[in-house]
Formats: structure tokens, C-alpha cells, sequence
């Protein structure tokens, strides 16, 4: 099936779908994680049982995404060395110990307390209890920080030298770490992370209400999600902005793809709204543009002048249509949460909120929009930097593991096989989960007599509620 | 200044050992899984190990993550070297992860991923083995970079290996389930630790002897001094181990067979960083030669210092909390 790739274009595309898979599960864990420890915190301090069926309910559902993050997780860790290695044998002095970190002080912090989080609140107590909660949000989130500067040093290198074998070098650990699109991109993905997961909440909240406007959990999930949308989509925009003139500024060629900008614009370059990047002629076929209105976003002057990818020596350009599209579907999506957030503070202040049928079926719509525009800008950010792994230092061609392309061609055929099979159950189990209302007992079974044995139906429908040794 | 590679090199070793003996035994559990009797006894085996597999498996993660932060060389040969066992043990590893949330998920397909978890986890251990056995046989490496073929690490020593390994593990996994479970269950897997028990010392007998014939070099390290002395202690290590065994079997005791399992697969861990001492990669490959620069070593070791006894403080407590018998009906599911 992939006769005509060279070891190089399927090692690229083995790293882009096991990546791209993964990410959707930090994604949603990163958000989910900080949920159920807001959820447990409430349900401590109000003992309003709604919390705690909210936070039984995305607990499981949590278990699941976050049990398929881990392993596809793992694969990650090592595929820089299967596939990559000549970019591991130059790069790891200084983004090893990075992603050192990254297990040391996030993954075992989430794995050590998921177990107690999960399964011990009656072993250890609500207090203990609490602070595993708060420690598996944390370590998501120190994951992300480290994995990040991971990222954002490949794409802003700092504070390095090159030594006398070619391999990338420390020299300012500062620098490395927090090095110029790191917070930028922490900043960005920490809050798609948030959006991502209110929009699935938002989504599962809205299914349950027009099912049964009378139930409160769905009612009070919906509610939080959409503040949640309200507040944070607009920093996110504003996040995003900043994000894109730092890349202006660190990465030219990556905006003009992004723009569209194949020709520089002395005065005033216009904003490309729509059309189709022809790589070939160098230019944007049935362009539908706004003049200047570029120049006014990235440089806050209408007349200011913007350079063009014929300003970029060709063998440099990124591969400028996908990074095109994928961008404006980031953007477009970005809006839409906006809007979605906005009509929902207008029904909030006239009492509707959960009144209509409109408003929670444009919830469910956009309940995995938040994945959709998540990947959009992984990939607009990843294939934008092409063709380079160590931005403008080490190519892509030149980060290779010395693998032969069958080898590679099956190890990727194995991958997309397994990933569709159990990811896709996964999904399914999940989905199938969320179709449930929150207060079920024993979510994902089927309904009726089939029990494991020993196990009576009263104490499953307790289980999740009463102590029990 | 000391060398900071060897302090490296010690931590990688303990990070993998940690690695061996925990996710060992649960993945020695996911081995035995079919030999339950029954659907409540499957429940049990899972339950002993659901709430820390994860936090098992992550010492995985840190012998790859460290491996590419302080011996990047290694990492960037090791892994080409072993595309395809590390390849098939991250895709069975994926089945038997996922299979602990998946199985309380469904009836209809709770036989599929009962099979994905034994499947996975054999697999998994199997290809552990297998990239152990290719280890010792050695790898080649020309302009630092692996410069083997795609079958280097197939050989009939690598197979055996492999199955030592599942033998391993198994024996692992049964006197694991000896503490933590009772009744019929733990009766069974006293009668299967004494034969698995047997066949893991066969194995290390086997692998030890043919291990010098992989590469002369190992021999002149065990029967040369300083090495000379560990082969003098270490077949009696072996042996108090294995009376340690026997006799926590024989009377019945809940903890002593375990901690006799991992006591022996501590002592053949020490005896592979014999043989390999002081490369890090056979045969040809130096600790020293693979390290990252001293700045790299330092700033990571700085925070492997403060955070590795946090870890190990609070992997132990998560120990303590799930500590006793397991209770089949407990669970959140």
C-alpha cells in the first residue's frame, strides 16, 4: 500500500498519525483532569451530591481516554529513536533532559496518584483523596509545560551551541527552556485543552437536557461548560493572536504559508479569506481577499509591508496548502466556540439557558470541534515549520534513522491497523458512555440481569456513592 | 570531577530494574491471565494490579526518556537496532493497556480484550526478551549510527531469551497473586510457582552458560578479577534465593515467595551489568562514549536527585493504600 514512498515520507507520516492520534487525549485529560478536581473540590465544599455524580461520571469516562493516552503516549517516547535517531543523536543533549523532566515530575505524579484517585476514596479518605485528585490535574499539566519547551525549542531554538560532532549542545538552560514561542504555546494549548473539554462536556451536557430537561446533572454540566466557553474563548483568540506574531517574528515562511503570502507586499498586504494555494504557479488561485487587512493584523498598519514566500529560497517553503487550510479551519472553529459561548450568555441572562432545542443541538455539533481544531493547529504549526525538525538548523531529511522503507512501511501498516481497531473501540466505549446520563450506576454495560459473579446489582448501584472496604 | 556518566549509567540500570520487577509482575499477571478458572477470579487478577500498572509502566517511559536524555548515542542506536521487537512490544503494550479499562466496558467483546490483555502482555514480555537477547549478542555500530541488518536481533539465543523472559515474569505475576489474593486462587498459583519457579532457573542455567559464547569478551569479565568474585557469590546468591523461594512456598507464606522472585531477577540484572561493563551498548559502545555532555548529565541529574526518592516515596504509599488481600467485588466500575 505504500510502494511509492520513500523511508522518508513514511517515517513522516508514521510519526504525524501516531502523533496526531495521541494528542487527542492530552487534549481532553489536560481539561478533564482540571474538571473532576473543580467537580471533587465543589462536592467537598457544597456536599451538593450533583458534584459528586458529575464527578463519578467523568471520572470513568476520564479512565478510559486517559488509559489510551498513556499507551500511545509510550509510543511516542521511543519512536524519536526508532525513526528519528540521527535528530536523538543531535538533539538529545538538550531536549532529553527536557522530556526527562517530563516523566520525572508529570507522568509519574499522574500515575502514582491516578490509582487512589480512581479507586481509593474510601482507602484514604476525602482530604487525601482531594489532594490525589489535584496532583493528577497538576501533572497533566506539568506534561504539557515540559513537552511544550519540547516542542517550541525545535521550533525557536535558543540557548545552545553546536559542538564538534554536529550534536546540538546546553548552554543556557534558561534560555532552552523557556526559549521565544515556549510560553506563547504553552499558553495556546493549556486553553484548547480547557475548550476542548467544555465543549465535550457542553456537548454530552446538552444531549442529556434535551432527553430530559429535568435533569440536574446535565443541567449543571452544561452550565459550567458554557462559562467556560464564555470566558476562555476569547482569551484563547487573543492567545492566539500573540501566538501568530511571535511566529512572524521567529518564523516568517510559516505565516506566509499561512496567509498565503506567496508574493511580498511592499504596501499593505491583504487578508486571504478563502481560495486555492497553487504551489505550483506560486500563487492563490479564485482568491477572495480583504486588502490590507493583513498588514493591519500583523503589524497593526494597514500600509505596512509584508514578505512573501518569493523572498524564501524555494527548497525552504513549507508545504504552503495544507498549512492554508488547516489554519482556517483552526480560526473558523475558534469563532464558532466564540459564538456558541456568546449566544449562551444571552439565554443565560434571559433565563432560557435550558429552554429551546437549538442552542444545546449547536452544543452537541460542537461538542468534538475542540479535537478538530486542535489537530487544524498542531498541523498548521508542525507542517508550517517544514522542512526543517530544528528550525532553519537541522532538516527533516537530514534527522532520519538509518530505517530501510519496507521496515518502516510495515511497522506504519501495524500502527494505522491497531490504532483504528482499539482506539476506534475506544471511542466507541466512550461515546457510548457519555449517551448515558450521569447518575447511571454502571456505565457502558448493557442494561439487565448479565453481572460479573458475586456482585449483586443493590451494592453496583451503590458502589459508586457509599464506602465500602 | 567524577564521572558523571557512571552516576548516569547506575541511574538508567535501576530505572529498567524498577522497570523489570514491577511491570514485570504485571505483566506476569496478564501471562496467567487465561489460567483462571473463572470470571470472578479474572476480575481479582485484574483488580490486584489495575490501580498500578500505569505508575509500573511509566519506568518504561524513563528508561527511553532517559536513555535519549543522557546517552543519546545509545538511544540513537539501540532503538534502529531494535526497530522491530520495540516496535511489536509498544503495539502489544498498547492491547493489554487499554484492556484494563476496556473489558469492564462491554459484554459482548469483555472476551476480546480478555484475550488482548493476555496476548499483549505475552508479547510484550516475549519481545523484552528477545531485544535483551540481542543485546548481549551485540550490536554493530559504524559512524555513530546502528550498521546491522534488519534481522541482527533474531537468533535462536535471542528466542531463548524471549521465553526466559515470559517464564520470568510469570513466576513474577503467580507469586505476586500469592500475596495479594486467597482461596482457590492463591492455591493455584502456589502449585504453578514451584514449576515456573523451575523453569526460571532453568532458563537463567541455560542463558548463563551460552551467554560467554556470544562474545568471548564476557568471559574473560567473569573469570578475571574483579569480576571473578561476583562469579564466586553470585551462584550462592542464586541459590539462598531459590531456598528462599522453596521454602516461602513450601510453608505457605504470603509475601516471602514474592520477594524471592524479585531477589532472583535482581541478581541476574547485576550479572547482565557485569557482562556488559563498561559498555552500554555490547559490543563496542561506551558509557562514556555514549553520554551527553556534562551539562546536559548535570542539569538532569539535579532534578532526578530531588525527584526520584519523591517518586519512589509516593509509588510506595499508592503501594500501601491498595496493601492486603484483594477484594473481587471492589473496583469503581
Amino acid at each position: 500500500m505504500f510502494e511509492n514512498l520513500s523511508a522518508e515520507m513514511l517515517a513522516r507520516v508514521q510519526f504525524a498519525f501516531t502523533i496526531s492520534f495521541h494528542i487527542i487525549f492530552p487534549a481532553f485529560s489536560i481539561g478533564l483532569a482540571s474538571y473532576l478536581a473543580v467537580l471533587n473540590a465543589l462536592w467537598l465544599k457544597t456536599n451538593d451530591e450533583i458534584y459528586l455524580t458529575l464527578f463519578n461520571y467523568w471520572k470513568k469516562i476520564f479512565a478510559v481516554a486517559f488509559g489510551m493516552g498513556v499507551v500511545s503516549g509510550i509510543v511516542m517516547s521511543y519512536q524519536f529513536g526508532t525513526n528519528w535517531s540521527v535528530f536523538a543523536d543531535k538533539t538529545g543533549p538538550i531536549l532529553g533532559p527536557l522530556m526527562a523532566y517530563e516523566v520525572l515530575s508529570a507522568f509519574f505524579l499522574e500515575a502514582g496518584f491516578l490509582g487512589i484517585m480512581l479507586f481509593g476514596r474510601e482507602r484514604v479518605g476525602n482530604g487525601l483523596h482531594m489532594f490525589a485528585t489535584a496532583m493528577v490535574a497538576f501533572g497533566t499539566l506539568m506534561s504539557a509545560t515540559w513537552i511544550l519547551s519540547v516542542n517550541s525549542w525545535m521550533q525557536t531554538p535558543a540557548g545552545y551551541s553546536i559542538n564538534d560532532i554536529g550534536q546540538f549542545v546546553p548552554e543556557d538552560w534558561w534560555l532552552i527552556v523557556f526559549n521565544p514561542s515556549f510560553p506563547y504555546r504553552l499558553v495556546h494549548m493549556v486553553l484548547a485543552a480547557y475548550l476542548t473539554t467544555a465543549l465535550v462536556v457542553g456537548g454530552v451536557g446538552a444531549l442529556h437536557i434535551l432527553r430530559n430537561r429535568k435533569d440536574a446533572s446535565a443541567r449543571r454540566m452544561f452550565s459550567m461548560a458554557m462559562w467556560m466557553l464564555v470566558l476562555v474563548a476569547p482569551i484563547q483568540i487573543f492567545a492566539g493572536d500573540l501566538h501568530g506574531l511571535n511566529t512572524l517574528e521567529h518564523q516568517p515562511a510559516k505565516v506566509m504559508a499561512m496567509e498565503g503570502h506567496f508574493e511580498s507586499h511592499p504596501d499593505g498586504a491583504p487578508l486571504i479569506l478563502f481560495g486555492m494555494p497553487n504551489s505550483k504557479e506560486q500563487r492563490v488561485d479564485y482568491a477572495i481577499e480583504i486588502p490590507k487587512l493583513s498588514s493591519l493584523i500583523l503589524k497593526h498598519d494597514l500600509n505596512a509591508p509584508l514578505a512573501g514566500l518569493d523572498t524564501i529560497p524555494k527548497a525552504d517553503h513549507p508545504p504552503v496548502a495544507i498549512v492554508f487550510w488547516s489554519f482556517r479551519v483552526m480560526v473558523g472553529l475558534g469563532f464558532a466556540m466564540l459564538g456558541l459561548g456568546i449566544w449562551s450568555l444571552w439565554r443565560r441572562f434571559r433565563g432560557t439557558l435550558y429552554e429551546g432545542a437549538w442552542l444545546q443541538r449547536a452544543a452537541i455539533v460542537m461538542g468534538p470541534m475542540g479535537f478538530v481544531a486542535v489537530l487544524a493547529g498542531w498541523v498548521t504549526t508542525e507542517v508550517g515549520r517544514q522542512p526543517f525538525t530544528v528550525y532553519g538548523l537541522l532538516r527533516t531529511s537530514d534527522s532520519l534513522a538509518p530505517i530501510a522503507a519496507p521496515a518502516v512501511a510495515a511497522s506504519l501498516t501495524a500502527f494505522i491497523i491497531v490504532y483504528f481497531f482499539v482506539f476506534g473501540a475506544g471511542t466507541f466505549y466512550l461515546l457510548r458512555m457519555m449517551n448515558k446520563p450521569a447518575g447511571t450506576a454502571h456505565l457502558g454495560l448493557r442494561d439487565g440481569p448479565i453481572r460479573s459473579a458475586g456482585i449483586t446489582p443493590v451494592m453496583q448501584s451503590n458502589s459508586d456513592n457509599q464506602p465500602k472496604a | 570531577m567524577f564521572e558523571l556518566s557512571f552516576i548516569w549509567a547506575g541511574i538508567i540500570a535501576f530505572a529498567v530494574l524498577t522497570y523489570v520487577i514491577l511491570d514485570g509482575f504485571d505483566l506476569g499477571v496478564g501471562i496467567l491471565f487465561p489460567f483462571a478458572k473463572g470470571e470472578k477470579e479474572r476480575s481479582t487478577m485484574m483488580n490486584s494490579i489495575a490501580p498500578i500498572w500505569d505508575g509500573n509502566e511509566t519506568w518504561l517511559v524513563l528508561g527511553g526518556g532517559g536513555l535519549f536524555a543522557v546517552f543519546p548515542l545509545a538511544y540513537a542506536v539501540v532503538m534502529p537496532a531494535l526497530y522491530m521487537p520495540i516496535t511489536l512490544m509498544l503495539l502489544a503494550l498498547i492491547f493489554r493497556g487499554v484492556a484494563f479499562e476496556y473489558r469492564w466496558r462491554t459484554v459482548r467483546w469483555k472476551r476480546v480484550w480478555d484475550v488482548a490483555f493476555f496476548g499483549g502482555s505475552l508479547l510484550a514480555a516475549f519481545m523484552q526478551g528477545i531485544a535483551l537477547g540481542a543485546l548481549v549478542q551485540g550490536v554493530e555500530v559504524a559512524n555513530r549510527a546502528y550498521a546491522g541488518g534488519w534481522w541482527d536481533w533474531l537468533s535462536l539465543f535471542s528466542i531463548l531469551t524471549g521465553f526466559a523472559v515470559v517464564v520470568g515474569y510469570a513466576l513474577l505475576g503467580a507469586t505476586w497473586l500469592i500475596l495479594k489474593t486467597e482461596g482457590p486462587l492463591q492455591e493455584q498459583m502456589q502449585r504453578y510457582a514451584y514449576w515456573l519457579a523451575a523453569g526460571t532457573l532453568a532458563f537463567i542455567g541455560l542463558v548463563s552458560v551460552l551467554t560467554p559464547f556470544q562474545d568471548p569478551v564476557y568471559f574473560q569479565r567473569w573469570f578475571n578479577l574483579p569480576g571473578s568474585v561476583l562469579s564466586a557469590i553470585m551462584p550462592a546468591a542464586l541459590i539462598a534465593a531459590t531456598f528462599a523461594l522453596y521454602s516461602g512456598l513450601k510453608t505457605k507464606k504470603d509475601a516471602q515467595p514474592f520477594l524471592a522472585a524479585l531477589s532472583l531477577f535482581v541478581l541476574c540484572f547485576i550479572g547482565i551489568g557485569i557482562s556488559f561493563y563498561p559498555n552500554i551498548i555490547p559490543p563496542s559502545l561506551t558509557i562514556v562514549e555514549a553520554a551527553a555532555p556534562d551539562s546536559s548529565l548535570l542539569f538532569a541529574l539535579v532534578g532526578t536527585v530531588v525527584l526520584v526518592p519523591l517518586i519512589l516515596a509516593y509509588t510506595a504509599y499508592a503501594y500501601w493504600v491498595f496493601r492486603g488481600k484483594v477484594n473481587p467485588d471492589e473496583g469503581y466500575h
